[in-house]
């Protein structure tokens, strides 16, 4: 199948793209990197009668760091999360997840708040934002709001964003000295949606004692899963072997995952458990400025 | 209804092409149907494939996940503009012959086109960043091994068989 017909707009600001979309509502879809989009325009489960494409507009902001936070805007694609030497000194998460995601034809022109906004639940940077506490903002023709990634994320492809308007920006901490991160997934073939990913982030203290734990979980049920009870056994801990695996088995418990025809719902919990016990040993040597 | 169109003007293996479309028109199809430029593949039309992958700007994306109207003032390479222009066949093409690195041929612009790309970044890589590279095209020909071979002798690390 074709893409149903649709008036094609160009804005070349961000004021100029917002107004377009509440002028059309619901009707107008936003065209950023188009590669969850127009699969489904050829599919036609989507047939937006207004397509705003983005990629004119010049007042996006180029990724940069700014008091403490890396801010990622709409333009931001994949590939510069790969590629850009600021972005991986900043919040190495972030790359390393990244190489897991898709193919290099779609990280070239994929974005990261257009996968965000789009939702899947098996989309491995929802679950890197939720692990990194990310702050997502929502603009529209009139006003603009943050969101916290937790609040973001509500059910299969839906978010918190009303329907005028864009996810615009997403903020990330800078990754501190004594914050370790790390992300694993296990899918069929490398590309693939994972059958279960984790991403970790972990702070400790002088003590080597933990301080902050964050484990979030894609393919893991109707959005991505901030495992917190689980995160909270390993809180006050060393970080030693029995709080790991005690702290991956409340996780296997904590997910909702739906199951599919690659893994079974039994089969994607023994996955989740088994990549918490993997990634918190190598998050943690990261925190101590190790070499996993 | 009349369709929405528009114009765009946009560079095809280096020559300046200018066409009235529909907006909804897909770049995989404006190549094939409009530039008749059939060596661009469509295999999947939802960006799993690989079949389709041209350069824009230098940069191997599915042409299936683009609409023509975004290349306006952007430059497209496709797998016509490999060979010379008396048709004698590049580095590459010439290896894929050599090593058997294509059967039905349907997904081999694709993968000329991300070799092509990939090489200019990496011309010297090693059998698994090949493999990493070709992650994202699907052949259900050649098992894959004379297409990692035929990069391999296009890159001078390993000597072709003489032929029998």
């Amino acid at each position: 199948m074709k893409p149903a017909p649709f008036t094609y707009i160009a804005p070349h600001s961000l004021a100029e793209a917002l107004a377009a979309k509440a002028e059309h509502g619901d009707d107008a879809m936003f065209l950023a990197g188009g590669q969850s989009l127009v699969p489904a325009m050829n599919f036609r489960l989507a047939e937006p009668a207004a397509l705003i494409d983005l990629n004119a507009i010049t007042d996006i902001d180029a990724p940069r760091v700014e008091a403490g936070a890396l801010r990622l805007g709409a333009l931001t694609r994949h590939r510069d999360l790969q590629y850009d030497p600021a972005i991986a000194a900043a919040n190495p998460l972030l790359g390393e997840a990244i190489l897991h995601v898709a193919h290099p034809q779609i990280r070239n022109r994929g974005t990261l708040c257009g996968n965000l906004a789009h939702a899947d639940p098996a989309s491995e940077m929802p679950a890197v934002m939720l692990a990194l506490d990310a702050r997502l903002r929502l603009a529209s023709h009139t006003s603009e709001r943050w969101v916290a990634a937790q609040d973001f994320f509500e059910g299969i492809y839906t978010t918190a964003c009303s329907d005028d308007e864009m996810l615009v920006e997403v903020a990330v901490p800078v990754t501190a000295p004594g914050t370790g991160t790390c992300f694993l997934e296990e899918a069929r073939r490398p590309g693939d949606y994972p059958m279960m990913g984790v991403a970790v982030s972990l702070t400790l203290d002088t003590d080597g004692r933990c301080t902050n734990a964050r484990l979030a979980y894609c393919s893991a049920g109707e959005t991505p899963v901030l495992a917190t009870a689980a995160a909270d056994l390993l809180v006050g801990t060393d970080l030693a072997e029995d709080a790991v695996a005690a702290a991956a088995e409340q996780a296997r418990h904590e997910i909702e995952p739906m199951g599919s025809v690659h893994a079974s719902v039994g089969f994607q919990r023994h996955l989740a458990a088994v990549l918490t016990q993997r990634a918190v040993p190598v998050a943690r040597m990261r925190a101590l400025g190790e070499t996993p | 209804m009349t369709e929405p169109r528009a114009r765009i003007t946009t560079k095809v293996n280096g020559s300046e092409e200018s066409r009235e479309i529909d907006t909804r028109l897909l770049l995989s199809d404006f190549l094939r149907h409009h530039l008749k430029l059939t060596g661009t593949h469509v295999g999947c039309e939802h960006g799993v494939c690989g079949a389709c992958t041209v350069l824009v700007d230098g940069l191997p994306v599915r042409s299936c996940l683009m609409f023509a109207v975004q290349t306006h003032g952007r430059e497209i390479a496709t797998v016509e503009g490999l060979a010379a222009p008396d048709g004698e066949l590049n580095t590459l093409q010439a290896a894929f012959r050599t090593a058997h690195g294509l059967q039905c041929g349907y997904c081999t612009p694709g993968i000329l086109m991300t070799l092509t790309a990939f090489l200019a970044e990496n011309p010297r890589p090693d059998e698994a960043e090949i493999r990493d590279a070709l992650s994202g095209n699907l052949c259900r020909c050649t098992g894959y091994q004379n297409i990692v071979d035929a990069v391999l002798i296009a890159t001078g690390q390993l000597t072709p068989e003489p032929a029998s």
